[in-house]
């Protein structure tokens, strides 16, 4: 996410007074901030009518609903809205020109500039991308993507109709994947996860076979290897070459183009290539009913017996972090040591730009507030957003809900103790 | 005096309810109905059957003994001193005049034995025969096993027999394409992404109406709890889904349903065998509510789902425990309850009768919280006999009603013996069933409805919604 154009003078700034907002409505839902901080949005009831108030200000248009608010990298505001038995995706307030049957589900480029959603019309699904529907639409759709430029999307689709309780025309296979709307050949019994390259020219995803046999299928054409099961694949950013986690003998691995690459473990999943494609890592477990990385098939030594979740790697790839849980309390881990805090929940690590530091939202008796490197910051709000790094990593922006006021901070990472 | 004589009516010979179960059981034989069973017909059975080779049993059978349990099975076969003592656990058995074929120990001799003593080598007719058992005749209710000396789990063998099955192709049609539903959607009833929160944001509509302030909330992150449901609410028990509203609502509880799949905790995979299937659906279970950070997973009235949730499903995974905390409705009414969150306006004018479902008790011991939150809002429980960890199955569970309409008949039929515990209670006064499980629902109304039992069924969250004070509500 580009953040150098953010405000980085350090200091605490009072965005929004959030009771004064609710005053101001019938109710006010669950608030979000953008990613620059600089606004906080919720869905409001106006008598009776739905927007969304962005800071003290509300939409122009009002909606019989509003839902799946959310802001894009970019900081536009999107929402799925209904008027007149229609559905529209709103963008800043103002809708596509084209309404749907339904949307739902909103994809954004990595800069924000794409934005996608799922779309229903007259019974066919598929995808519009800034407001245009694909050409094709499809008996159902799942599993939606979008390229991270942003130039293509993709889902998984149902090719054929299906009468009820056809079980011989199911196993003949009905789902492929549809690349901005044009569907591959081949037809498989199931096509799970959809992954697009980086730059979005080609597909993958997991697909099964028949009943019993999973592999993955690269623009069209399966591996030959035929897997137990198989979970989301991913391409390599280096070569195009797509890995996956795939189960062989009870026990699971990763394998590149078909064949094993790592060492089998008890479950292996959410695997991440760095940003370069020279490491790997996987949410593993080494052990039944224990969880840690492996990182380039070397676990850490530090197991988690709850869950393992949220493996994040820092820009270059050097380090990676996760969260773990153990006696219902969350830890984050870093490079396969945990911080010293204990958590009663946590959010996603986040890395500096340089992979110096790493932040995760917390959350304690209650209370969220940010910590970076294991140090909590000084104070706690009601509520609290996922944090970002300046772009040299010597700032945070924190921004939280304390007292009912919406604070936005810029705070030196020096200053978290 | 004539004409008040004229008004008088003739005393009838009227049946008690018990004696009308017994009348149509006998009937029920007179016309052949019991010798039917061997003559239906299923196109996933039939068809699979006819595709069936010496070598693909044979290969099929020993890849599932040898690689995944053939260890345990057969320390189980070899444990097994053939006492008996399960047959009189088994409400198939009781139901058809203790036919020992229908006695656990009888359907493990007639599958996994066999499969283990024949090292495979079955014909197609074992096989069929194997598919009709497991699938069929027995709900995995586990309530044979507490009998058993030795503890023997028929239910994990009769299990299985479904997951050879299921790899040799001859699963039943209708819970085989309720599989389909599940790896296509994720759910067990072809509910679209779309239709979902549609749903949801319909019964948000209609609650409104009730109380004006009223949220589903769809993806809130960090609320407390997820609340899941079985893809039957969605489908066709909305209702449902607005009284767990209404009643979170009044509580003050902070809680979210997801947006996306996962949504959906039912699990017709693990019933089948299909465990990859299941797998894959318990973790987008699981990821959802992580996704959502809540505390925990709140499951509706389901028994079935939370045998997935709380044991199969997660360990199949490699998760030793639920890696999200997650309580039954049963419990969590029963924290709202006697925390005082939820009190009753007024009384259920009747006294009731509890139907456990297996799962909740033999998995969770949750017969006295069920019970805590019946007594609490109707003029008291009267058991039925026997009850708790002991439950006789509605002959729903394991799948069973799953089969579908091929094989309905059986089904009502097989569980004659609740029926007669059913007829007893309603021979003492008692109108009304409360058992929070979908699946027991659908089996006990069919049995309720065929033997003209006159009961009518609720869920805890029936009895609650209808009775509950609601601050929050307009006149």
């Amino acid at each position: 996410m580009e953040t150098s154009g953010w405000n980085w003078e350090p200091g605490d700034r009072l965005v929004a007074d959030i009771g004064a907002i609710k005053d101001k409505y019938e109710w006010v839902e669950e608030p979000y901030a953008s990613p620059d901080g600089e606004t906080i949005a919720a869905v409001a009831n106006s008598e009776g009518e739905f927007t969304a108030c962005v800071n003290d200000e509300a939409w122009e248009n009002t909606f019989e609903r509003v839902w799946n608010l959310g802001f894009g990298p970019d900081g536009r505001l999107t929402a799925c809205a209904s008027d007149m038995g229609e559905w529209k995706f709103v963008v800043d307030g103002e809708p596509w020109e084209e309404s749907f049957g339904y949307v739902w589900d909103t994809h954004f480029s990595a800069d924000g500039s794409v934005i996608a959603a799922a779309i229903q019309n007259d019974g066919t699904y598929g995808m519009a991308v800034d407001g245009t529907p694909w050409e094709n639409l499809f008996e159902n759709a799942t599993a939606f993507a979008l390229s991270v430029d942003g130039a293509h999307s993709a889902a998984a689709i149902q090719a054929k109709e299906l009468g009820q309780a056809d079980i011989k025309r199911y196993q003949e296979g009905l789902y492929t994947v549809a690349v901005d709307g044009t569907p591959w050949e081949t037809l498989f019994t199931n096509v799970f996860g959809v992954t697009l390259s980086p730059d979005g020219s080609r597909a993958a995803a997991e697909v099964r076979t028949n009943l019993y046999d999973f592999t993955v299928a690269v623009d069209g054409t399966p591996w030959s290897a035929r897997f137990q099961g198989v979970w989301k694949p991913l391409f390599d950013p280096r070569d195009g070459s797509v890995v996956a986690p795939v189960r062989q003998g009870g026990k699971w691995s990763l394998a590149r183009d078909g064949h094993l690459i790592w060492s089998q473990y008890g479950q292996c999943w959410h695997a991440a290539f760095s940003a370069d494609g020279a490491r790997l890592a996987a949410i593993v477990s080494p052990q039944f009913g224990r969880w840690t990385v492996a990182v380039d098939d070397k676990p850490w030594g530090l197991t988690f017996g709850e869950m393992v979740t949220d493996l994040t790697l820092s820009a270059d790839g050097a380090r990676a972090a996760a969260l773990g849980k153990d006696g219902g309390k969350w830890a984050v881990m870093v490079d396969g040591k945990a911080w010293a805090g204990r958590y009663d929940m946590a959010w996603a690590p986040v890395f500096s730009p340089d992979g110096a530091h790493v932040a995760a939202k917390v959350e304690k008796g209650g209370k969220y507030t940010v910590a970076v490197d294991g140090k909590e910051f000084a104070h706690a709000g009601e509520a609290c957003f996922d944090p970002a790094f300046s772009p040299d990593g010597s700032l945070v922006l924190v921004k939280m809900i304390e007292n009912g006021k919406y604070h936005r901070r810029v705070v030196p990472v020096a200053d978290f103790k | 005096m004539a004409d008040i004589a004229e008004n008088t009516q003739a005393a009838t010979d009227a049946m008690s309810y018990i004696e009308r179960v017994a009348a149509k059981s006998a009937q029920d034989k007179a016309d052949g109905k019991y010798a039917q069973f061997a003559s239906i017909k299923d196109v996933g059975v039939d068809d699979g059957v006819a595709r069936l080779t010496p070598e693909r049993i044979e290969k099929t059978i020993n890849q599932v003994l040898r690689g995944e349990c053939g260890a345990r099975m057969r320390a189980y076969v070899q444990t097994c001193v053939h006492c008996g003592l399960c047959s009189d656990a088994c409400h198939h058995y009781l139901s058809n005049d203790k036919d020992p074929k229908y006695s656990p120990v009888g359907k493990v001799k007639r599958t996994i034995w066999k499969m283990l003593e024949k090292q495979g080598k079955l014909t197609p007719a074992e096989c069929r025969e194997a598919v009709v058992v497991s699938q069929t005749e027995c709900n995995l209710c586990r309530r044979c096993q507490q009998f058993c000396p030795f503890g023997i789990d028929v239910a994990y063998m009769i299990q299985t027999v479904r997951r050879i099955c299921h790899k040799l192709g001859i699963t039943p049609q209708y819970i085989q394409d309720t599989c389909h539903s599940h790896a296509s959607t994720l759910n067990q009833m072809w509910v679209k992404d779309d239709e979902w929160v549609d749903t949801l944001q319909w019964q948000e509509d209609e609650a409104r109406d009730e109380i004006p302030n009223i949220r589903i909330p769809v993806g809130k992150v960090g609320a407390d709890f997820m609340y899941s449901v079985i893809a039957p609410e969605p489908k066709f028990r909305t209702h449902l889904i607005y009284q767990a509203a209404v009643i979170f609502d009044q509580a003050g509880c902070d809680w979210t349903m997801p947006a996306t799949p996962g949504w959906d905790n039912s699990d017709m995979a693990m019933f089948t065998g299909d465990f990859e299937t299941m797998g894959r659906i318990k973790k987008a279970h699981y990821e959802a509510a992580q996704k959502l950070r809540v505390k925990k997973i709140v499951m509706g009235e389901c028994g079935h789902a939370f045998r997935s949730v709380y044991d199969v499903g997660n360990r199949w995974l490699g998760w030793k425990m639920p890696p999200v905390p997650m309580v039954h409705s049963i419990e969590f009414f029963y924290e709202l309850v006697k925390a005082g969150r939820i009190r009753p306006r007024e009384l259920f004018p009747e006294r009731v009768t509890f139907h456990d479902p297996c799962n909740t008790v033999r998995g969770r011991g949750l017969h006295e919280m069920g019970r805590y939150v019946a007594n609490a809002f109707t003029q008291g429980v009267v058991e039925m006999a026997p009850n708790k960890v002991f439950n006789i199955c509605c002959n729903a569970g394991g799948g069973v009603i799953n089969c579908g309409p091929p094989w309905k008949t059986k089904r009502v039929l097989s569980n004659r013996y609740k029926a007669e515990q059913l007829a007893r209670m309603k021979d003492q006064g008692i109108n009304t069933i409360i058992s929070p499980c979908h699946n027991c629902h659908g089996g006990l109304e069919d049995i309720i409805h065929y033997y003209g039992l006159e009961m009518h069924l609720m869920f805890l969250g029936d009895l609650l919604f209808k009775y509950m004070e609601k601050p929050g509500a307009v006149e």
